[in-house]
């Protein structure tokens, strides 16, 4: 008749400090693993972070993705205005196709009329042989994700002056503009996190000379002087060097909010006592900085810089659609919107201003990325 | 304060002696001179050119001297307002630049006082209502701003303008009054034609001040004497206003100095896409061409006018802030 009910398992007087498999795994989880769990929670983050994957690698398998090379002129459909894909035939759902493309001269306003021919229907073909291409140069293929048979066209942008198809430009375009981007911040990491460190850890006149260096930097205006050293770039260089020049200047320029901002990481990290004791057991200097001082800051670093790709990425577009930049025959997003520079051209044709889209998408998700970097950067504070 | 003032001015001038040294080399790496391609060009259109003439003019503008002689010469003619001679337009180049300056310089000014004014409320409410619909929808408002450069800005502008006003919003003012002298009713056509650039240039500086005011409200409205002050009972917008609105507004003055910078880039852009009558198209043209005196002192005007701009955005917050000015004071 006992009223209290009393467990017969032993009984465990830490059972309150003993962690749950949760906690467990949470306390001995890695800074990077704990990173990484924080960051999965930012949903829109891990969408962009997926979205620039796939954007990156349709830019590196540009030759498969695009519609036609580039090289292929199509000189019987020049300024052809985006051509609609069509699922319905007579009400009924099939597969997409298009209907033939064919143009009258207007010749009161001298311009091009194009019309769909409904006689000829061309299906859209996944996977087809199209023009031949060499991949990264090397690979000798003819594979295309989507194309339509040889008398009819498929131009989902529209084509440009030359008949080239603005698709396939902007798909290849994406190599040069998105590459620029990262060859950039590397550059400029790498400037950065070396002066930066220095400056903050041998302080004194190494520490005042980059300061003033980077203040004299910061107070320039950005494109103007980016405009003026552009200028420089002999126009005999081959498109290859000028592209390396357009990204060294715009590195040049971009490394001085790293460097401040590793600077001061470092200033204070260089107060802590493991630095002494670790500089007392006659550690060097940059091993102190790469082993004890750079993990605490480094996701930082990393979230900092994905938020600096975009300006250069913004950098080179701006300087392209000048002129200053990269030039023809390179095919950058700039370089697209340089034809569209002329408001009377845009008016009349206006997908020539469809590069505009790629570069606001990667710019926004640039920004969404490095955002939710940022608030994982630092996975101890909730 | 005075003191504080001195120093910071001291400090100014070094940073514009290697500013104009570095916009010297810039302008004078590329190979040749402007004389040089000047020859090219008339002697491909078939015209000769007395060498004798050329000889003088390269005396005149010290072109065979060595270069730092050319620096000094340069230099010290522009402290002294004599800013070199522009070989495109066969004018001094004061002349040229002329109002461009200005204009360049009131556009700034608006750009700036607008950007303040848009993104100030929407930081505050961001702020005040953080994850909320309203702050969700303004943070991706503000990331497209940041993320449309304002060219592209500028020519979608246009190009919407152009289809559904049928009109031109090119330009800074009405046709007749470019090359009048300054009046009344030209002031009042360039207001009426300012705000287009006003706005373009301004959304990605509104877009970041919008960001940074709400983080830095967010913070500082997280802190204990707030909840102390809540929880005494104080009302909520005397909470916002005593201390936490005045701290980050600080950081709003500061911010002109970063600001400046980049409304002068991208008003050097849009210029270009909007054809305003501002540096920008000229600027442009003369980097291009080698106008070495041209392309020069606009850069060093250019950089001036930043250099000025933290100058102003510095002092104003050693005047808000007693912490600032104090700095120097208890270090040295």
């Amino acid at each position: 008749m006992n009223k209290h009910w009393v467990s017969d398992k032993p009984f465990n007087p830490y059972a309150t400090d003993e962690l749950t498999a949760a906690q467990q795994k949470y306390f001995l989880a890695s800074q990077w693993t704990l990173i990484w769990w924080k960051f999965k929670k930012h949903k829109v983050a891990m969408f962009c972070a997926f979205l620039l994957i796939a954007i990156y690698l349709i830019a590196a398998f540009a030759e498969f993705f695009a519609p036609y090379s580039l090289q292929h002129r199509h000189t019987q459909k020049i300024y052809s205005p985006p051509q609609e894909v069509h699922f319905f035939e007579d009400g009924k759902l099939t597969r997409p196709f298009v209907y033939g493309w064919s143009y009258t001269l207007n010749l009161e306003i001298l311009l091009r009329e194009y019309e769909e021919d409904k006689s000829q229907k061309y299906p859209l073909k996944f996977f087809c042989q199209g023009d031949d291409y060499q991949l990264w140069g090397a690979l000798n293929a003819s594979s295309h994700l989507v194309c339509v048979d040889s008398p009819g066209s498929l131009f989902l942008l529209g084509t440009d002056r030359l008949g080239h198809d603005m698709l396939s430009r902007i798909i290849y375009g994406a190599r040069i503009s998105l590459t620029i981007g990262l060859i950039g911040i590397i550059l400029s990491f790498t400037l950065g996190l070396t002066l930066g460190g220095l400056a903050g850890f041998y302080g004194g006149w190494i520490d005042s000379s980059v300061q003033r260096l980077t203040e004299i930097i910061r107070s320039f205006p950005e494109l103007p002087l980016w405009m003026a050293l552009s200028a420089l770039l002999p126009l005999s260089w081959s498109p290859m060097w000028i592209f390396f020049g357009i990204t060294l200047i715009l590195a040049m320029m971009d490394w001085t909010g790293l460097a401040r901002a590793v600077r001061a990481k470092i200033l204070t990290l260089r107060e802590e006592d493991y630095t002494s004791a670790a500089l007392l057991m006659g550690a060097t200097p940059a091993r102190v900085i790469k082993k004890h001082m750079l993990p605490s800051f480094f996701s930082h670093l990393i979230a900092s810089a994905s938020l600096s790709i975009p300006a250069m990425i913004l950098g080179e577009t701006a300087l392209s659609f000048l002129g200053l930049g990269l030039r023809p025959p390179i095919t950058s997003w700039g370089v697209l919107l340089n034809e569209a520079q002329n408001i009377n051209n845009v008016a009349v044709y206006p997908w020539l201003m469809m590069p505009v889209v790629p570069v606001i998408i990667v710019i926004l998700a640039f920004n969404f990325l490095g955002d939710g970097l940022r608030d994982a950067a630092d996975p101890y504070t909730h | 304060m005075p003191s504080y003032l001195f120093k910071r001015i001291l400090t100014m001038i070094p940073t514009l002696i290697v500013i104009s040294i570095l916009v010297f080399v810039i302008i004078q790496l590329p190979p040749g001179d402007y004389l040089e391609s000047h020859i090219a060009e008339l002697e491909s259109q078939g015209e000769s050119i007395d060498p004798q003439q050329i000889e003088f003019l390269r005396h005149e503008y010290g072109l065979d001297k060595p270069i730092w002689e050319q620096y000094l010469i340069w230099i010290t003619g522009f402290v002294q307002g004599d800013l070199g001679y522009s070989f495109e337009y066969n004018l001094p180049v004061a002349d040229v630049i002329g109002d461009k300056m200005w204009l360049t310089i009131i556009v700034s000014f608006f750009t700036i006082l607008i950007t303040w004014l848009i993104a100030f409320p929407i930081g505050m409410y961001s702020a005040t209502h953080p994850y909320s619909w309203g702050d969700y929808g303004l943070t991706f408002l503000g990331f497209l701003g940041l993320a449309t450069p304002n060219f592209l800005l500028a020519l979608i502008m246009m190009y919407l303008a152009n289809q559904y006003f049928g009109t031109s919003i090119g330009g800074l003012m009405d046709s007749e009054y470019i090359d009048q002298p300054w009046s009344w009713e030209k002031f009042k056509s360039v207001l009426a034609h300012l705000w287009i650039p006003v706005l373009v240039i301004g959304t990605s500086g509104t877009a970041g001040m919008i960001r940074r005011l709400r983080a830095n409200l967010l913070d500082e409205l997280r802190k204990p004497y707030v909840v102390t002050a809540r929880a005494k009972g104080m009302g909520e917008l005397k909470l916002l206003t005593k201390y936490p609105l005045r701290i980050s507004l600080n950081f709003f003055i500061a911010d002109i100095g970063s600001l400046l910078p980049s409304v002068i880039s991208g008003a050097e852009v849009v210029a270009v896409v909007l054809s305003l009558p501002t540096t920008g198209p000229i600027l442009l043209a003369a980097l291009q061409s080698q106008d070495m005196y041209l392309a020069g002192s606009f850069l060093m005007f250019l950089a001036i006018l930043t250099v000025f701009g933290v100058l102003v955005s510095d002092i104003a917050l050693a005047m808000l802030d007693p912490r600032i000015r104090l700095q120097g004071g208890i270090k040295k």
